[in-house]
């Protein structure tokens, strides 16, 4: 159908591109496993007993109580850091604030476990505090003290970035109309946030769902398991891959109906497109009280996500770092994983535009009519690829490629790749927003004035977005960059990265210098969001 | 342009061709630890290729569980020679995938207990322990009973059976010194251990870092902070019941078996030029001939008392019954 | 396209249906060629629906849109002999003035030289000579509309449709804009569809007047005759007193 509003639409290819590419990377590896896999079922069937059952439900009561510890804080550290656009040390912050997620994850446990272990930091005075010894975050605690390491920084720069696209006009009516802080909050962020809530708490969700390492380390049993676990059993020690299918379907399956309630309950309370501006009923001045809330606020998450840091760096610092830099492995290790995490953010930020692109074309031509499937599949669906376990695709793959000639020459592709579609999700976020209110300002005028394609991106979209573009471009270096997801089962000989490097320390009693490639992994991570942070700043006006 | 466009297909021919014209050739699947820079993969690459006038190749992967697995994903079209860094926990399992062939004569082997298979031949061995932290615990425990029955305060990071080797190791110790009462045993144990780790080096991080003075691990680690650091710090604790051991071998495949060099290599794994580079780079002891002494240090490590060991069939036909038992007690 | 510049062209709009959400909207009119035409009506009646269905933003579900008698319903939006200035969000805020201009001779920006005279020629009839240079946020109201205008003029469309461009400014301000607009539509012999909630907008520029009500025309008429007290009753109780108390106020300048 073709509309003289919406002409046959590049956007949609575009998604419609993105979109195929990620069906076939999952879809394949798990057709690999399933036809690997076809001809004993009895291991998927009888994976379904209840200790699955009991870890199912683990699996997803982690996540839930993970989300809601990252998200609800991190709503009011975005609204805090947004408040106060400029003082020293904030652009820092932010890129501090990238890097967890380059860190390996048990080098993030034993930085939390330097604070709150057993021997940790503050084992004696939380000792005294529980009268007797200290017995550490073990349980359910350490998984969720962990968990928001990790996504309380990740979710605060989506919401920051989606607060960013209030325009300021909104701003100067607030401060016009003497708004007070609970008024602003209601009134102007909170629809903003509302409307980012159930991407980032979605998003939040399927990373604690897959999460391995931290919630078996710390989480003081195989009581505390998850389904991430079964299907890395699954494939590693019985090497089932009908099991390991099936094990992902579930995976797939429940995390859809979550992320799905959730959406819908975000639908459930929008509706107002234009902001009723009530005359508020108090006038209070935005001063000194909350400035000291906001500044404690932000004092208070800075502490939490830079104490484990300072351990794993003062732990670096133990290790012989000029050797380490001067040798040769630890050289190639450095420059593959800079040129994987480089191609792949820059795939994923090409995949989440697209996908953006096309959600925003699809969404402004149906007109307040139902949405449709496809519609559905740019915009959450491709979001779920992040709870395909990579092991499982990279097995899949390996599966389908082993007719074809040397498939371990291909093993970089495939890093590069899948990395880039498990970033997407992430880079999704920090574009959306503002593609979406440029798209707003702008889709009438370009649609008069024919900018359309490539004329568009350049001239129009690429200078708004910009910024939004490089924060997705770091956060995907920075995901890609700590990635050891389809490498880890297999290894390869020409993807050795940084954290892969790390762990082959690890495991060879070289703790020193494993701690000493955390933190040159955390200077590279670093390094290369500053440097993104930068593309996104540079001829800004 | 022209010039450029010339030394790009040069070069791309040579990368070609130059493979066939150069020198024999052995392929080698083996494990990252293996080849790293303080592995003994250098030394072994360095005196095999003097004596064979061939080039090795080696291609690493994260572990011998790892090793397994891409061969499987492989199957028939493997470029490997030889496989190196199986445990026998895993040869069974190895051997039924049907990609291995028998190997021809060697010597030297010497194992506790003997070895007779006709497909793998070992090159080191170790026996798992509890190394502690003498710091800490100043009364370790002197036998496996010790351990289950002893203080819940003093605890112990151990590995997950689902995912790791010593994690595996550990089950197999306790039901070869328990038996049917192993599930008892380890309801017992439970309240010691502070948590299960995905892999060993998750577990000795937390242990190094002071977090439990117990970890599971092998009688030879200790061996590794006495040379490397230089400290007496970790010392493994000796078990009256013995102490299971561990077996690392190497296998050649079927695509191997036509390839001169492969043998040659097994029967050179268990001389000096393979030997004398194992224990203080796989911090395991040695499963062949040795010319130079070993460390005396290797003197001051717990010898068990008793080796135990069970086969590789029982352990393939039982790890999942074994490991659903370790499972359903400590879930609970 | 000559004899189209000298004479205007008509806009028709033949049985248009469209519907958004809940509201329906069946327009058939037809708009005088080379004239200025005020579009009124309450807020959600239609006005702005009735003008993105001639700029080809909204697609009618029923009906044709015909400029010039050339039937346009399936063209995209660009290619219609039609500009458009919006309420607001006319400029792109990260482009020059001179660029937002440039945009309507090229949709790539790559402009001749001869492009960049019209330009300079469009910026100085609508007074931002020398100005080019700036950015959005460095102009005012007015100014900023002013380079929409600009943009009107270097496009060269016979077709000029006005979404309350000029509902922000003040009085004199807007009697300027307004002006200015019925100049260049008397150079350009335009045919201009312009929506307003002000009689007094209409009175000082408009040929004719279109009513619209419940999502149709209502009533349509010379702009002479519909504000006198004999005027359509549907738009007189739209204007309530307003339309009785100014109904001496001069109209037209021209």
């Amino acid at each position: 159908m073709t509309r003289p509003g919406a002409p046959a639409d590049i956007r949609i290819f575009a998604g419609l591109a993105a979109l195929a590419f990620i069906a076939v990377l999952v879809c394949g590896a798990l057709a690999g496993l399933a036809v690997e896999g076809a001809g004993d079922l009895s291991g998927a069937l009888s994976a379904f007993d209840p200790y699955l059952l009991r870890v199912a439900r683990f699996t997803l009561w982690q996540a839930a109580l993970s989300t809601l510890l990252s998200v609800l804080p991190a709503l009011f550290l975005a609204r805090a850091l947004s408040r106060h656009p400029v003082f020293p040390g904030r652009g820092f912050i932010l890129q501090l604030f990238a890097v967890p997620l380059a860190l390996p994850a048990i080098v993030v446990a034993l930085g939390v476990l330097a604070l709150l272990g057993r021997a940790g930091f503050m084992a004696d005075a939380l000792g005294k505090l529980a009268g007797g010894t200290w017995p550490g975050i073990y349980g359910l605690s350490g998984i969720l003290v962990a968990h928001v390491f990790f996504n309380l920084p990740l979710a605060a720069r989506l919401f920051l970035e989606a607060l960013q696209t209030v325009p300021s006009d909104q701003w100067r009516l607030a401060s016009q109309l003497g708004m007070g802080a609970r008024a602003g909050f209601r009134l102007i962020e909170w629809p903003a946030l509302r409307q980012a809530l159930p991407g980032v708490a979605g998003l939040v969700f399927m990373l604690c769902v897959t999460s391995f390492t931290i919630v078996l380390t710390l989480g003081g049993g195989p009581a505390a398991s998850t389904l991430e676990v079964a299907i890395y059993q699954a494939l590693r020690f019985d090497f089932d891959p009908a099991r390991a299918v099936a094990l992902t379907l579930l995976q797939i399956g429940l995390t859809v109906l979550v992320v799905s309630v959730l959406a819908w309950l975000g639908a459930n309370t929008s509706g107002d497109a234009n902001l009723q501006v009530a005359p508020p009923r108090r006038y209070l001045a935005a001063g000194g009280a909350e400035t000291a809330i906001n500044a404690g606020l932000i004092v208070l998450a800075l502490a939490f996500v830079a104490g484990p840091m300072v351990a794993i760096v003062a732990a670096g610092l133990q290790a012989d770092l000029g050797r380490l830099a001067g040798e040769a492995a630890v050289q190639r290790a450095a420059a593959t994983s800079i040129v994987l995490a480089f191609v792949s953010a820059f795939i994923s930020a090409l995949l989440s535009l697209a996908l953006v692109a096309a959600r925003r074309a699809l969404s402004s031509r149906r007109r307040g009519g139902r949405k449709r499937l496809f519609e559905h599949a740019v915009e959450t669906g491709a979001g779920f690829v992040l709870v395909v376990p990579p092991i499982v695709i990279g097995a899949g793959w390996f599966l389908v490629l082993r007719h074809f000639g040397d498939l371990f020459a291909v093993a970089p592709a495939m890093v590069a790749a899948v990395n880039a579609v498990m970033a997407m999700p992430f880079a999704v976020r920090a574009v959306r927003p503002a593609y979406d209110a440029a798209s707003e300002r702008h889709d009438l005028l370009c649609a008069q004035l024919g900018v359309s394609g490539w004329n568009r991106f350049t001239l129009i979209d690429w200078p708004v977005l910009r910024r939004p573009l490089a924060t997705a471009f770091a956060f995907a270096m920075a995901l890609s960059l700590g990635d050891l997801g389809v490498i880890a089962l297999f290894g390869s000989d020409s993807v050795q990265t940084l954290p892969y490097l790390l762990l082959a320390r690890m495991g060879s009693y070289r703790t020193q210098d494993a701690a000493g490639l955390a933190l040159l992994l955390g200077l590279v991570c670093l390094a290369l969001v500053l440097a993104a942070d930068r593309l996104g700043r540079e001829r800004r006006t | 342009m022209r010039s450029l466009l010339f030394a790009l297909v040069s070069a791309a021919v040579l990368a070609v061709v130059a493979p066939a014209s150069a020198k024999d050739k052995l392929t080698i699947y083996t494990y990252e630890s293996f080849t790293a820079d303080w592995g003994p993969g250098p030394v072994v690459k360095k005196n095999f290729e003097a004596e064979c006038g061939c080039e090795v190749d080696f291609v690493s992967v994260a572990d011998g569980v790892a090793l397994l697995n891409r061969l499987k994903l492989e199957g028939g079209s493997t470029k490997a020679d030889l496989v190196l860094g199986l445990d026998t926990n895993l040869t069974a399992e190895a051997k039924a995938t049907g990609l291995f062939a028998p190997h021809g004569p060697v010597s030297n082997v010497d194992v506790p207990g003997g070895w007779s298979d006709d497909t793998f031949v070992p090159y080191d061995y170790g026996y798992f322990a509890v190394v502690y932290d003498t710091e800490s615990l100043k009364e370790p425990p002197k036998s496996l009973k010790d351990l289950v029955e002893g203080d819940p305060n003093q605890k112990i990071v151990i590995e997950d059976p689902r995912t790791s080797t010593p994690g595996l190791g550990l089950v197999l110790w306790m039901k070869s010194v328990y038996g049917d009462k192993a599930a008892e045993a380890w309801s017992k144990l439970k309240g010691r251990v502070l948590t299960v780790t995905p892999g060993w080096s998750e577990a000795y991080g937390l242990f190094t870092k002071g977090e439990a003075p117990m970890v599971l691990s092998y009688t030879t680690s200790p061996a590794y902070h006495m040379i490397e650091d230089k400290t007496d710090r970790y010392q493994a604790a000796s078990f009256a019941e013995g102490h299971y051991l561990q077996i690392e071998v190497a296998g050649m495949t079927r695509h191997g078996a036509e390839n001169p060099l492969a043998q040659e290599f097994l029967a050179f794994m268990t001389g000096p030029g393979f030997q004398d580079a194992v224990p203080e780079t796989q911090w395991m002891y040695p499963a062949g001939k040795m010319d130079k002494p070993l460390d005396p240090v290797f003197d001051r490590l717990v010898e068990p008392a008793k080796t135990l060991i069970f086969s590789s069939d029982d352990v393939a036909a039982n790890r999942k019954a074994w490991v659903d038992e370790w499972l359903g007690v400590m879930s609970k | 396209m000559n004899d189209r510049t000298q004479n205007g062209v008509s806009v028709r709009l033949e049985n248009v249906a469209f519907s958004y959400g809940e509201a329906r909207f069946v327009f058939d009119a037809e708009f005088r060629a080379g004239a200025i035409t005020a579009v009124m009506g309450a807020s959600g009646s239609g006005k702005s629906t009735l003008l993105n269905l001639v700029a080809g933003f909204e697609s009618p579900q029923a009906g044709r849109v015909r400029i010039g008698g050339e039937d346009v319903t399936a063209l995209p939006a660009s290619m219609r002999p039609v500009s458009m200035v919006f309420q607001e969000n006319n400029l792109f805020a990260h482009l020059s003035v001179e660029a937002n201009v440039g945009l309507g001779r090229s949709p790539s920006l790559r402009l001749a030289a001869q492009d960049r005279e019209r330009v300079e020629a469009a910026l100085a009839r609508t007074g931002l000579a020398g100005k080019g240079k700036r950015l959005p946020r460095e102009l005012s109201g007015g100014e900023r509309q002013r380079v929409a205008l600009a943009r009107v003029l270097v496009r060269e469309r016979p077709v000029l449709l006005l979404d309350e461009p000029f509902a922000s400014l003040g009085p004199a301000l807007r009697d300027d804009m307004l002006d200015l607009v019925a100049r260049l539509q008397a150079e350009r012999c335009m045919t201009v569809l312009f929506v307003t909630h002000q009689p007094d907008d209409a009175r000082r520029i408009a040929d004719h007047v279109v009513f619209i009500e419940g999502g149709k025309v209502a009533a349509s008429g010379a702009a002479a005759g519909f504000f006198a007290d004999d005027g359509p009753d549907v738009f007189r109780r739209y204007a309530g007193t307003n339309g009785r108390e100014s109904r001496h106020v001069a109209r037209k300048p021209t």
